[in-house]
């Protein structure tokens, strides 16, 4: 049992919000009972709702993925947000600018956002690696100076004066990533953001890197008596967190959109931290958080379509979530129980 | 006979790991005397101070403070019947003011605001009144370790202390300051405080207590008065062994020199040497024990070791020739050094990540274990297995988090670690610290078992049947020096090593062949 | 150029710079004080947006714009109250938990906000009131001062008073100094009887209560509504502040200012197509910049202590 303890509590915090999101419901609705089947089975009714699922769950892997490789390190760093924001900015850019035949123009669009994205990322490692400055705040900092650097970008030289929105030029046709399924906008970034959690999970557990990254999280000064570099480990972690959040803000501009319009940034960063969170770190669940929160995002807009309870019922069963499942005393005693019981099985 | 203005009465703590602290100890004040507890780190001395100013709950036990019988659940009620304790760090705030420090928690009032000028005068009124001179408005950041002390005793005189338990006053204050703090505790004294002096140092015992008494493995080994004992006699009290483990030795032909230091020196931040001219050297095939009172140094030699220590120092390290003094942890390890830290949980082990995980934290780098950026994944389990296996850990398996195994067990897999690499040096810091007699005899055995196979190893413990037993040389620290030698230890009585270790003898030039000199 | 000069040093402007920071001025208070005790507090973009939202809807159901300030303030009180539970009693994450206090009053402030008013946009179908202007006499007569200093809502005094009575609490109350002593060493405070939980709970309503504030502000004085998302980033602004303040009550005091100052300044930059965005992320760099100073300051003071 004991073994699953993480897994069972995080089922028991989504349970309890669930719950919670029903009583609500029940208050609040005129028919309880139908708005809440609507909530629960909406985003199964049409394979369209099937693809908006999984539309949403693609950026929210690539931040959670992101999230998780620096919360598994240690380093308590927001700066997802960002990264996720400009390097879709700089996706956009080659994707109105360049000019590449069909395959490349893509690849490419994705490749200089990762890349944006890594070094950006990089600056408050190394600031946190060799100074011990707070990454909290200078990723907080980070967000809010690249959200005005990207903007001053749309303003002033990327708008579509002749559109009648703050958006940019019409991306080219070849930069725009290839559908899968027919009847659903599911685009290639699935099958990327995949290819990406997979080699995340072998990096972690198969490789030297991994390795240290996860030691240097778990324990810093157990990672030095070990002989590893803790400060070349973190300016590693977040170049390849980087690297994720860029791709993914890529990603999701060149799989989504036609034009670049985002006047703010678009909370995936955050929400990253809670798939993360959701995820319990590890890499492989990554894609089931994702999907959870996508699946619970998407019934709720159906239910405030087809329903008199409003979608942003949503954000209070995410904020129990997150209040429940990082919450160390949160079913403590039952686990200390059981701790007890086991070491007396052991001896 | 003085009545007692305190008694404490068969106190019973055992924690809930099952470690009995104290077992009936008995301990009374008089009032108005200098009162000194003495005994070997883990005697429970401090469990039991800490039991007496409401830190932590008697298992079992009375505590009578003038005839009236109190329970002291937070300190705050030991502060409120006029307990004091200064502890060995400090509990100051750096940014704030001598008088701020002195008044937080009780702060006098003028309207809503804090009565500034009165807490200044409170200040100065009472170091005035005890001659313990500090400025009311600098900042303690400021402050040198002595005048800290100062601001700790006037704190607790504050909130009405009638009774001061000093934690090790002396450890952190140059010759000059224990002097003066000498001079003020006899003031205390005349204005009828009592006061409880918690030290290994039975010079500055002798020089200022009235009585003293002397724990040992959890109990009391008897109450004195000061002129009746002789510091030979508390040595002996206070020294000793509780079980003597046997173990049979194989013969060995000491090898070449692994280790060599010498005359090792390094002053730490308060400006004490905390390694004063240390030579010593380590063969192949043989373990150097180094005994003595923690505190004496030991820390500061193994940090030396593995290249822990920042600042500098003099003298020379060499492993098998290469100087190590300027070596970080990765380049000594790569000179076939491994080394079993004293702190378990902080340095020696990742709690959350799996046996096998920590088991390869020191190798990992080796061809063996990888093919270029990739773990041998099934060749680290089957390490991880084999090891468990040989070093008996209670476990579910490889993957289980090292985090959730008893202590001893993660002990077994921390030796297992470092014993496993085949390292030319050993540094084997408090190896059994804490752990189960299971897993200490395990240890032992293991220990032995490398020194059969020629590898050098470096001792530290406090623990006197481990180190008696095990040791082919003994060295005795004391006060950042080696100050005795043993060629035979398992010969050497406790009396005599508890001389050595509480700095009462010296020998003149070390060599086991040199006379002794009696301080 | 001479243009934007000319607006910068106008009247307008000034006025209009003491307008835009009093929100900010509010929450990096609040931010301040926990951060004094300790504990960083990342909800105060959720609590401002609660305390905007039961502002108006107090102010509406009672008519009274006064009766409004207390929902509101209750309201960050509360929110406040239920994030110390849970961070201080069950240890949930303190940055988590300021995570999930802004997550749920984004959404959460829409959801009632509907359920009260069917609306979800705006609360223009609810009939709230907002905070007096305050037309100081004397005061208002005098050249440059007069126009610049009176006219204000009476919250944006409140927020001026607000910055001396900050700096009395941290500075003279006993209070002050136990919070303080929290932060800097909580087992000094705890050696001496004082509660560590207990003080961080007062700490954490209190950037509760100054949080809620400036909430009040932006839907009953800067505004006469509750809009969805109407703080929009200004209580991660007040953090920034904070941190760019240097943990002082009045450098906190004027980062905010410098925050206000480039916020008014954006309308004036727009009209002279200078691009409002990027000057806008000065005070964050600046913020970086500081932290980078002093992370190197320390460094250097921890190598030379032990070498």
């Amino acid at each position: 049992m004991l073994k699953y303890f993480d897994a069972i509590r995080t089922l028991i915090s989504v349970a309890i919000a669930l719950v919670i999101a029903f009583i609500i419901i029940a208050f609040v609705s005129e028919d309880p009972l139908g708005t809440i089947g609507i909530f629960l089975t909406g985003p199964l009714s049409s394979a369209a709702q099937l693809g908006n699922v999984v539309e949403m769950a693609i950026p929210l892997m690539f931040t959670g993925l992101s999230v998780v490789l620096l919360f598994r390190s240690g380093m308590f760093n927001l700066g997802a947000e960002g990264l996720f924001y400009i390097s879709g900015l700089v996706a956009a850019v080659i994707a109105i600018y360049g000019s590449m035949n069909g395959f490349l123009h893509p690849a490419a669009a994705i490749l200089a956002g990762a890349v944006v994205g890594a070094l950006l990322s990089a600056i408050p490692g190394i600031m946190k690696a060799k100074w011990n400055a707070d990454v909290l705040v200078t990723s907080l900092m980070f967000n809010s100076i690249l959200a005005g650097v990207g903007l001053y970008f749309l303003n002033y030289h990327l708008r579509d004066a002749a559109a009648f929105a703050n958006v940019s030029y019409k991306f080219q046709e070849t930069a725009l990533l290839a559908k899968l399924i027919p009847g659903t906008r599911i685009h290639a970034g699935l099958i990327l953001v995949l290819l990406c959690i997979l080699a995340t999970h072998y990096f972690m557990y198969h490789t030297r890197w991994g390795y240290e990254l996860r030691m240097t999280g778990s324990n810093r000064s157990f990672a030095e008596f070990s002989g590893i570099k803790t400060g070349r480990v973190i300016v590693t972690v977040h170049l390849i967190a980087g690297l994720l959040a860029g791709m993914g803000g890529s990603v999701e501009v060149l799989g989504m959109y036609t034009r670049f319009q985002w006047t703010d940034l678009p909370g995936y960063g955050l929400d990253g931290a809670l798939v993360a969170l959701l995820a319990k770190n590890n890499p492989l669940s990554v894609i089931g958080a994702a999907l959870f929160l996508a699946y619970i995002r998407i019934g709720a807009d159906q239910m405030s379509i087809l329903s008199d309870v409003p979608a942003e019922l949503v954000s209070i069963i995410q904020a129990v979530i997150i209040l429940l499942i990082s919450a160390e005393q949160f079913l403590k005693m039952w686990k200390n129980r059981k701790l007890l019981k086991e070491a007396e099985k052991l001896g | 006979m003085q009545p007692h203005l305190l008694e404490m009465r068969n106190i019973i703590k055992v924690y809930p790991n099952g470690v009995a602290a104290n077992r009936n100890v008995d301990f009374s004040l008089r009032e108005g005397e200098i009162h000194a507890v003495a005994g070997e780190n883990g005697a429970g001395k401090s469990t039991l101070m800490k039991i007496l100013f409401g830190m932590e709950e008697p298992s079992d036990g009375e505590i009578w403070l003038k005839g009236e019988r109190v329970r002291f659940q937070t300190p705050q009620d030991a502060i409120s019947k006029g307990i004091g304790m200064v502890h060995q760090h400090f509990m100051l705030v750096p940014s704030f003011t001598v008088a701020e420090n002195m008044v937080l928690g009780m702060e006098p009032k003028k309207g809503l605001s804090i009565h500034v000028d009165e807490a200044v005068r409170m200040t100065k009124e009472l170091s005035d009144k005890y001659q313990l001179a500090v400025d009311p408005k600098a900042k303690v950041e400021s402050l040198s370790v002595g005048m800290k002390q100062k601001v700790e005793i006037l704190k607790a005189l504050l909130r009405g202390a009638r009774i001061l338990i000093l934690d090790e006053p002396t450890a952190v204050l140059t010759p000059q300051e224990t002097e003066e703090l000498f001079k003020q505790l006899l003031t205390l004294k005349r204005e009828g405080h009592t006061i409880v002096f918690i030290s290994h140092k039975l010079k500055e015992v002798k020089a200022i207590c009235d009585r003293i008494t002397i724990m040992r493995a959890g109990t009391t080994a008897g109450v004195f008065d000061m002129a009746d004992i002789t510091e030979q006699e508390i040595s002996r009290l206070m020294v000793g062994r509780d079980v003597v483990l046997k173990y049979e030795k194989d013969e060995v032909f000491f090898g070449p020199p692994v280790l060599k230091v010498e005359g090792l020196t390094y002053v730490n931040a308060l400006g004490n040497k905390a390694l004063n001219n240390i030579g010593l050297s380590v063969k192949a095939g043989e373990i150097v024990g180094i005994a003595g009172v923690e505190g004496n140094g030991q820390a500061e030699l193994v940090k030396a070791l593995t290249g822990g220590l920042e600042g500098s120092r003099s003298g020379k390290a060499m492993v098998n020739g290469s100087d190590i003094g300027q070596a970080d942890m990765r380049e000594i390890r790569g000179l076939g050094v491994s080394y079993v830290p004293e702190d378990r949980m902080s340095q020696g082990a990742a709690k959350e990540e799996s046996i096998s995980d920590n088991i390869i934290s020191t190798r990992y780098r080796e061809s063996a274990w990888n093919k270029g950026l990739f773990l041998k994944g099934k060749q680290i389990v089957k390490l991880a297995e084999s090891l468990i296996e040989e070093f008996k850990v209670r476990c579910s398996g490889p993957a289980q988090p090292i985090g959730m195994l008893s202590g001893g067990n993660m002990q077994k897999v921390i030796v297992a670690r470092e014993c496993s690499t085949e390292p030319l040096l050993l540094i084997a810091e408090q190896p059994t610290r804490g752990v189960d007699i299971g897993a200490a005899q395990l240890v032992h055995k293991k220990l032995l078992e490398m020194r059969s196979r020629n590898c050098a190893i470096l001792l530290i413990s406090a623990d006197l049947n481990e180190i008696l037993e095990l040791s082919d040389t003994l060295y005795v620290m004391y006060d950042g020096e080696l100050v005795a030698e043993f060629d035979k230890p398992s010969e050497v009585t406790e009396e005599e090593l508890g001389l050595y270790m509480l700095g009462l003898k010296k020998q003149e030039r070390r060599g086991g062949h040199s006379d002794a000199e009696v301080l | 150029m001479d243009n934007f000069w000319g607006v910068i040093f106008s009247t307008d402007f000034a006025f209009s710079v003491l307008r835009v920071t009093t929100p900010i001025l509010f929450a990096a208070l609040g931010a301040l004080i926990s951060n004094k005790a300790g504990i960083i507090n990342i909800g105060m973009e959720g609590t401002m947006l609660t305390g905007a939202l039961a502002g108006v809807i107090v102010s509406a159901y009672t008519g009274s714009a006064w009766i409004g300030l207390l929902g509101a303030m209750a309201s960050g009180i509360a929110i406040s109250a239920v994030l110390a539970y849970f961070t201080l009693k069950i240890k949930t994450h303190i940055i988590l938990g300021g995570i999930a206090i802004n997550m749920f009053a984004s959404g959460g402030t829409v959801f009632i906000l509907y359920l009260i008013s069917g609306d979800k946009g705006t609360s223009t179908s609810l009939q709230s009131k907002v905070l007096p202007n305050v037309h100081i006499p004397l005061l208002q007569d005098i050249p440059v001062l007069g126009p610049i200093l009176s006219g204000h809502n009476v919250l944006t005094y409140l927020s001026l008073l607000a910055v001396a009575g900050v700096y009395y609490l941290l500075k003279r109350t006993p209070l002050g100094l136990q919070i303080r002593s929290v932060g800097e060493n909580p087992q000094a405070a705890q050696s001496v009887g004082i509660s560590v939980t207990r003080i961080q709970t007062i700490a954490l309503l209190l950037s509760g209560f100054f949080a809620s504030l400036g909430g009040a502000f932006m839907s009953m004085g800067y505004l006469s509504l509750f809009t969805r998302d109407m703080t929009a980033g200004r209580g991660w602004i007040a953090i920034a502040a904070e941190a760019l303040g240097g943990g002082s009550t009045v450098g906190t005091f004027v980062a905010s200012l410098i925050f206000g100052a480039t916020n008014a300044m954006s309308n004036a930059l727009q009209i002279l197509k200078i691009p409002a965005e990027l000057i806008g992320t000065f005070p964050y760099a600046a913020t970086v910049v500081g932290l980078l100073v002093y992370a190197i300051a320390e460094t250097r003071r921890r190598k030379k202590k032990n070498g």
